[in-house]
């Protein structure tokens, strides 16, 4: 991936910046121009809290090149202590334990390594909350 | 005063068995297990690094170090033997993943397992001279041992952040203490995926001289003697030698023990001593004493005598402790698994 | 706007089409259908493709297959709505002609998918999705799809034989279909235990990789009277769109962007569900056709899975769907599904599907579902024979 793809969203990946409509309290993840709840064009930086609950996952066990290595592999949708709902891998678990509904806690992880030559690209991942 | 204001480590969930690697290498495990005080290490899964390893320590360093504005943090210094790029700081990605970007002076150091004290050593000197409010310095690894070499049995993966400053402190830093020379006892040349060492030439000649050396000048410098502390915890790249080490110096296995992780954990490398501090500082209690010496083949020690405050029982729970993280919720791999997730098998990249 | 008829219908076989390139599978449709309506001349051309530049490097489709189809200085257009895309060529077509800007025009759909290797067909695939925040992170198209099964199983209880279900009934339909890239029949026991892509969803809960191209005509009903063919209205269009996200949509049980656009064209038609004798819709994963009969009204949420193991939509049952054999048995050239789904809709209509799968009751009115990525964008339309 290009290095200036990667930059541009260091603040959300690597920090979970999100921004919230000052009009009608929207928390819209990543960062938006325009509220798509209500239209508003002003935000106010929020962080989003680092627990949620797992809503759905899968066991990707065809994978796209860039994660081969890594399956198989679970995704998940978990929706945060506020609502925001966030798509990212659950990973430091065995992927035949998942449940619905069960607890995470986002961690900072290395998402994609470009080859042998490329720049590295980081990120939140869920992992079981256990403590 | 000026030392920790806050503390933290982290290190992966995996683990695997000096059985299942010695299984592989048709090695006696028992021997193994015995002559390097040695059970099992930590394993890395290939989403976490130098760096992911050195935010986690951070964020538990932040949370102990109470409401302090990351922005204030002046510098940040990562010590790794694999940071993973050879020329592109780990330190800018640590510092922007806290919010400390981007007035912040940032340099990535190496010096083998001495690396991360060595970030230590230069924060609190900045903080003393009053050119930084807050320093975030951190040892970390997901060192690497060639198939089959008896290091193979100790790599591991951990990380220790330390966030040094003046204002409410949790350990004290009394005195400092540096000793270095130039030792060849374990090395890696540029463009090398392992590194190479001299077997028992990375004993007596190297780790023994060089601990002892910072040990017992701090010693002298500060007029203390090895009764006079609580605690001690030294460079661990094995069970053995931090204890055989201790023992030399005068220092008894109780006073080793809370620092004492690498029968566990293996060999951090960067993070060994770091992460010894953090769990000792976990179970200290305020007036404690507590010495470290580190040690980074090449060769030197940096030495450190801390004294806890009062802060530590309000603090010390803020984060998650270091032996819950060692001791709980662990999945062990077996070798191919371990070979796959360290990337020591070829393929067609 | 005047009243638009379907008067020509083409596809080239679905498949694996080593020997024909993009260009020879567009041209081989266009001009079956060109023959089969017997107009003369084209006003205009829509062309859905969803990436002919990821899958072969190519873009400016207008110029290119105007010029291999023979129509010199033709106004062609490249529509794209990832798979949805041949969909919304056709009302691109639908709305030139009712607004009376053009008479007679072409919507096509066609997709090259095998000049690259599965690594490269599932990169261009996932740009479908949120680049950014799922295809970044390890999301596939299986596993958004799978992440919408588990929750459906979750809130309703739909079973892995309900999924199956749908596998068997589009491969009974796609047996009898000449120009289905799978035409064999396959069992329950043959989808629940073959190769699982992304939990619970197996290689036979999904559509393939493929390669083809599907044409028709549409011009006024005077025009098509004059050419004496059968009149297959379009009565009905609805197009409507939905995050792109799955992650960011209130529910993922349900299809919101199918919901609205059903609802555009059944009021544009002045009917409802229950008016529709069958459909073509998109299950381009099992899970995808469980979900859009709920979001089509056809069944309550949580209903339609096991209305799916009843019979209930097979060719005798009470409403039938995918009788081409859906995208699972026909195939899935991206870009030319939702054109392929009219070519089938009118052939039932005309009383013309082939080998058996042709339905009894003479079915008077369809309605086709063609829908883009995990979701993001729907088409809907409704057609009926006079």
């Amino acid at each position: 991936m290009f290095p200036s793809r990667i930059w541009r969203d260091c603040k959300h990946r690597y920090r979970l910046e999100a921004g919230k409509c000052t009009k009608c309290g929207k928390i819209v993840f990543p960062y938006r121009l325009i509220c798509p709840e209500c239209g508003h064009r002003e935000f106010e930086k929020v962080i989003l809290p680092d627990t949620g609950k797992l809503l759905t996952y899968s066991v990707i066990r065809v994978a796209p090149s860039q994660f081969t290595d890594q399956a198989p592999y679970a995704i998940g949708i978990a929706e945060l202590e506020n609502g925001v709902k966030l798509l990212a891998q659950i990973t430091d678990c065995d992927v035949d334990k998942i449940k619905v509904g069960m607890e995470i806690r986002i961690e900072f992880r290395r998402i994609q390594t470009d080859s042998h030559q490329g720049v590295l690209s980081y990120g939140y991942k869920f992992v079981p909350k256990w403590y | 005063m000026v030392g920790i204001v806050g503390y933290g480590a982290h290190m992966p969930r995996h683990r695997i068995k000096v059985e299942e690697i010695a299984k592989v290498w048709g090695a006696d495990a028992p021997s193994y297990k015995k002559g390097l005080m040695l059970r099992e290490k930590s394993v890395p899964p290939p989403d976490m690094d130098t760096i992911t390893l050195s935010v986690e320590a951070t964020k538990n360093a932040l949370k102990r170090a109470g409401n302090i504005d990351p922005a204030d943090i002046g510098a940040v210094y990562i010590g790794s033997e694999s940071h993973p790029y050879a020329v592109k700081p780990s330190g800018t990605t640590v510092a922007e993943a806290i919010g400390a970007t981007p007035d912040i002076h940032c340099a990535d150091y190496e010096f083998a397992c001495k690396a991360g004290s060595e970030a230590m050593f230069v924060c609190l000197g900045l903080v003393k001279s009053g050119y930084i409010k807050y320093g975030l310095a951190i040892g970390g690894d997901t060192s690497q041992g060639a198939p089959g070499d008896a290091l193979e049995y100790s790599a591991a993966a951990g990380a220790a952040a330390f966030i040094m400053g003046s204002e409410n402190v949790v350990a004290e830093i009394l005195e400092t203490h540096s000793f270095m020379t130039d030792t060849p006892d374990f090395w890696r040349r540029e463009h090398e995926f392992y590194p190479q060492h001299a077997g028992r030439f990375t004993g007596e000649p190297a780790y023994f001289r060089t601990t002892m050396g910072a040990a017992n000048a701090i010693l002298k410098k500060s007029g203390m003697k090895p009764e006079d502390f609580t605690y001690a915890v030294f460079h661990q790249p094995n069970g053995k030698f931090p204890m055989r080490v201790g023992k030399m110096l005068g220092f008894t296995k109780e006073q080793i023990e809370p620092g004492w992780l690498s029968p566990t954990l293996g060999n951090t490398y960067s993070g060994a001593s770091p992460v010894g501090l953090t769990s000792t500082l976990d179970i200290a209690k305020p007036g404690d004493t507590i010495l470290m010496v580190s040690y980074g083949s090449g060769a030197g020690s940096d030495a450190f005598i801390w004294k806890v405050t009062d802060r530590i029982d309000e603090v010390r729970d803020k984060a998650v402790r270091t032996r819950k993280l060692l001791d709980e919720n662990l999945t062990y791999v077996d070798y191919g698994t371990y070979a796959k997730f360290r990337h020591k098998i070829l393929k067609n990249d | 706007m005047r009243d638009v008829a379907v008067v020509g219908v083409g596809m080239t076989k679905f498949g694996e089409i080593w020997e024909k390139s993009l260009r020879d599978l567009y041209v081989e449709a266009a001009l079956a259908a060109i023959d089969d309506a017997g107009v003369d001349h084209l006003d205009s051309m829509q062309i859905g493709c969803m990436t002919s530049g990821l899958f072969v490097g190519q873009e400016h489709l207008g110029s290119l297959l105007a010029d291999y189809l023979g129509q010199r200085n033709l106004a062609a257009t490249r529509v794209e709505s990832a798979c949805a895309s041949g969909g919304l060529a056709f009302r691109q077509a639908f709305i030139e002609v009712a607004s009376g800007m053009s008479d007679i025009v072409m919507a096509g759909g066609v997709e090259k998918m095998t000049d690259i290797g599965g690594d490269g067909a599932t990169y261009a695939l996932a740009a479908a999705a949120d680049q950014e925040y799922e295809v970044f992170h390890g999301a596939t198209f299986p596993g958004l799809y799978a992440l919408m099964a588990v929750a459906h199983m979750e809130k309703y209880g739909t079973t892995r034989g309900m999924l199956s279900a749908v596998s068997v009934k589009n491969h009974h339909n796609g047996s009898m279909n000449p120009f289905a890239q799978y035409p064999f029949k396959v069992t329950p026991e043959q989808v629940e235990s073959s190769v699982m892509v992304a939990s619970p969803l197996r290689i036979l809960d999904c559509s393939p990789i493929t390669d083809g191209g599907a044409a028709v005509i549409l011009t006024t009903v005077d025009i098509a009277k004059k050419l004496g063919k059968p009149i297959i209205k379009i009565l009905g269009s609805g197009h409507a769109t939905d995050m792109i996200a799955l992650h960011s949509r209130n529910d993922i049980t349900t299809l919101e962007a199918t919901s609205v656009a059903a609802a555009q064209a059944f009021k544009m038609a002045g009917k409802t569900i229950k008016d529709m004798d069958f459909a073509e819709v998109h299950d381009c994963f099992t899970i995808a056709e469980i979900i859009v009969m709920e979001s089509l009204g056809l069944y309550e949420p949580g209903k339609a899975g096991e209305a799916v193991l009843n019979g209930e939509t097979g060719l005798e049952g009470s409403f039938p769907i995918n009788t081409s054999g859906g995208l699972k048995s026909k195939g899935h050239p991206v870009g030319a599904t939702g054109v392929a789904q009219m070519v089938e809709v009118v052939k039932q209509l005309r009383g013309q599907a082939e080998n058996g799968r042709q339905l009894k009751n003479n079915p008077k009115t369809a309605l086709t579902q063609n829908m883009g990525g995990s979701g993001g964008s729907t088409v809907v339309h409704i057609l009926e024979v006079a």
